[in-house]
């Protein structure tokens, strides 16, 4: 594709670098203790936590760095971290 | 309509008769009195656009980016301290494409500090990605506001450009000039269309940064729409020739070149006293020329060459120095005749306000011909 | 209104894992909406989230210099009003931008009473050419060009008071937030936009890289710095503080020891002194704030 004039960009080529490949260690949502509260959507720093149609949340792991906040912040504690397996 | 007004007043009807909708600007000697008129034109409601009266050059030249992202004609101008402070704004505005007009009432740059007229602070911006177009007189540049904007908002070129006249010499000088009618400038210039603007309805995200995989491509593409803008210029040049009977269809003027042995060379108001010089020169038999630029960048190397090549010695004029180095109007015309036998010297002139006479130029034109140059002319050795 | 759901910021930006900036990115557009322009200053939020072509925003976005974002907000803001045009122009800036080399065009375009919000996302330091001191860094912390050292506790002086600065421009709406409290971040800031005049809010965003912590431990930091009294919650409208998020102070220690910029503080020797010196700042501001809440007797 030709370069833009003035280096402008349209919105969604971001997508294109899948930062998943950085995680280390991979949320579980359990979906057992959890209330839908959506604090875990709300907090993640890269808005890759999207509700389903079941209304319970859902880590998009091509772009999930793994950073554990969703984990940490869950109020119901229903989402555990582990090791990504080599 | 024939007017007598100062040339930073002829510069301001130009500006209103462009209706820019933003202005940003801040005073410095010698460019207020066009500002001062400009605000006078807003509260009086001449001109119908926004004035920001910003708290320095750097946020002048920033508030014009923004407002020209965001889709409005905008207008500054400044000279000498001021330009040195937008450096940086104005590298920015050239890469980002935004068509943004500044007139540069020319004033050396410090230190020593001095409010005086010569080409340093212009000049020293010639690597910025700017149009540069320099005026003999008033008159001159007042049109050259016009076509300035008319080039660079064509979606072809999108640079921004500086308007060049002499400080004091020009800005402060009582001179008739013809002032276009709205009706007329509207025909000439239409209304601003951006080729791309920041709009919530079509969102775009502008001034990213580019890895070593793009960046060199983008200095290309800015480098190509400089090249390109000869001939845009060239044809807006001649419609308004068309249009006003003041033709600019070359990026550069001659004057009594046709058989010159010796030319001389240089930009902005020198230049007629460079033609009242050679006038009495050849009264006395003496086959001398005037090759004059109007557009120092893009640098019109196919008609420097074309002009001089029938000269046998060049005297280039220069008001600025790249210390360490030569004249930079010296060094490209140089770089034009690569490979000629013709003489050229390089005369390093009025700096800091440093009176040129008709004299001058005639022992300059001597000098030329004598082999002697590469200097700076006039120095009081006295004081040396 | 803020839009809990509504996604502006996309994924696939370069933050590091936990980064406090990308949360604050992503809680601002869901209080400021789609009808905005968002003027960037150089830095990290700059360069994660834009490298040609993959911009991570979904609004218009600008990004030209370090220290011109007002001036560049300024200049777009009068060409909206002169088009009759609805977009809210919203600044934003780290703290070097804000504190250090904008400070002259943030005055600037308070002083002309811009109709602009100005987000400072204060992370405490030049993080994004790697944790150098800024006027913003607060006491003792150790940075780059502030380390700690045989003969050095850090950064020597107390972080600038920029709020009271923008307060006294005669701004209508001074506030300051944290992600860590995303709902009150995210109604201040909506707050702000809705003021007509040149609005700041400051963000207090941790940095997991820059002050040394793990990266699910932001909001826990974050709300350790408002339980201290070292960062306070306010709002002040026209130059009168209004409101006050009230807290039951817990000692500054268990802020600073949850962070490798201050664990020259606590190892290999305490450094009471200068411990002491840090509570007296949160004992200050706890003062100024009325900040402790009365605990009843039992």
């Amino acid at each position: 594709m030709p370069l833009s004039v003035g280096c402008t960009a349209c919105p969604g080529r971001a997508r294109d670098n899948k930062t998943g490949s950085w995680r280390v260690f991979r949320p579980t949502f359990k979906h057992s203790k959890c209330t839908k509260c959506g604090i875990c959507s709300l907090i993640c720093p890269e808005g890759c936590i999207e509700v389903g149609a079941d209304e319970y949340y859902y880590p998009n792991l091509v772009y999930c760095k793994g950073c554990g906040l969703c984990a940490q912040e869950c109020p119901a504690e229903d989402i555990e971290m582990e090791q990504e397996a080599k | 309509m024939r007017q007598i007004i100062e040339g930073s007043h002829a510069v301001a009807e130009a500006v209103r008769l462009s209706r820019p909708q933003v202005i940003a600007a801040y005073p410095i000697t010698p460019q207020t009195h066009i500002v001062e008129r400009l605000a006078e034109m807003v509260a009086d409601g001449e001109l119908n656009g926004e004035y920001i009266t910003v708290e320095s050059e750097f946020s002048a030249l920033s508030a014009c980016l923004g407002a020209s992202a965001a889709g409005s004609r905008v207008y500054s101008a400044t000279t000498s301290q001021g330009l040195a402070l937008m450096f940086e704004v104005c590298f920015n505005v050239a890469g980002m494409r935004l068509p943004i007009l500044m007139t540069i009432a020319n004033r050396s740059l410090s230190a020593p500090l001095s409010i005086w007229n010569d080409q340093q602070d212009s000049i020293s911006l010639r690597d910025s990605g700017w149009l540069q177009f320099y005026a003999e007189d008033n008159q001159e540049a007042m049109d050259l506001h016009f076509i300035a904007y008319r080039v660079m908002e064509d979606h072809r070129i999108l640079l921004p450009a500086f308007v060049c006249f002499d400080g004091f010499i020009l800005t402060h000088t009582y001179e008739p000039v013809d002032v276009p009618t709205q009706d007329e400038i509207d025909t000439y210039l239409p209304a601003f269309t951006p080729y791309q603007k920041l709009d919530a309805q079509n969102p775009l995200s502008f001034g990213m940064y580019a890895t070593p995989e793009y960046y060199m491509e983008f200095r290309y593409m800015i480098d190509q729409a400089m090249q390109r803008s000869k001939d845009v210029i060239g044809k807006a040049g001649r419609e308004f020739g068309e249009q006003f009977g003041r033709d600019y269809s070359s990026l550069v003027e001659e004057y009594r070149m046709e058989d010159a042995e010796t030319a001389v060379v240089a930009m902005g108001s020198v230049c007629g006293t460079i033609k009242d010089s050679i006038d009495e020169m050849r009264k006395k038999g003496k086959r001398v020329g005037l090759l004059k630029i109007r557009t120092y960048r893009p640098f019109p190397i196919e008609e420097v060459k074309k002009s001089l090549q029938s000269a046998s010695t060049v005297a280039v004029m220069d008001k600025n120095i790249s210390l360490g180095s030569r004249g930079a109007v010296g060094l490209e015309v140089k770089d034009a005749l690569f490979g000629s036998d013709i003489s050229i010297y390089d005369y390093i002139v009025g700096l800091g306000g440093r009176d040129i006479r008709k004299k001058d130029v005639a022992a300059i034109v001597d000098l030329a011909e004598k082999g002697e140059g590469n200097l700076f002319y006039g120095l009081h050795e006295e004081v040396l | 209104m803020v839009e809990r759901d509504i996604e502006l910021l996309e994924c696939g930006h370069r933050a590091c894992a936990g980064c406090g900036l990308a949360m604050a990115a992503r809680l601002m557009l869901k209080a400021v909406g789609k009808d905005v322009i968002i003027v960037s200053a150089t830095g990290c939020m700059e360069v994660f989230s834009t490298p040609y072509p993959e911009t991570a925003w979904k609004v218009p976005w600008i990004h030209s210099l370090f220290e011109n974002a007002a001036g560049v907000g300024s200049g777009i803001e009068a060409s909206l009003r002169r088009q009759g045009r609805s977009e809210k122009v919203v600044i934003i800036g780290g703290d070097g931008a804000t504190f250090d080399i904008g400070i002259q065009c943030i005055s600037g375009a308070f002083e002309r009473g811009h109709d602009i919000t100005y987000i400072c996302y204060d992370n405490e330091a030049y993080m994004n050419t790697g944790i150098q001191r800024s006027g913003a860094t607060p006491y003792d912390a150790s940075t780059t060009t502030s380390p700690a050292g045989k003969h050095s506790f850090g950064n020597t002086r107390p972080k600038k008071d920029l709020p009271a600065i923008m307060a006294a421009h005669g701004s209508p709406y001074v506030a300051t937030a944290t992600i860590a409290f995303p709902m009150d971040m995210m109604k201040k800031i909506e707050r702000a936009v809705a003021t007509k005049g040149p609005c700041y809010v400051q963000v207090h965003s941790p940095c997991a890289t820059g002050w040394g912590f793990e990266s699910d431990q932001t909001m826990t930091i974050g709300k350790l710095a408002v339980e201290s009294g070292l960062w306070v919650n306010f709002e002040m409208v026209n130059g009168e503080v209004t409101r006050v998020k009230k807290v039951v102070r817990k000692p500054v220690e268990e802020y600073l020891i949850t962070q490798k910029r201050f664990r020259h503080l606590f190892r290999p020797v305490r450094q009471e002194e200068e411990i002491a010196k840090i509570q007296a700042y949160a004992d200050r501001n706890a003062e100024k704030f009325s900040l402790d809440i009365k605990q009843q007797k039992k």
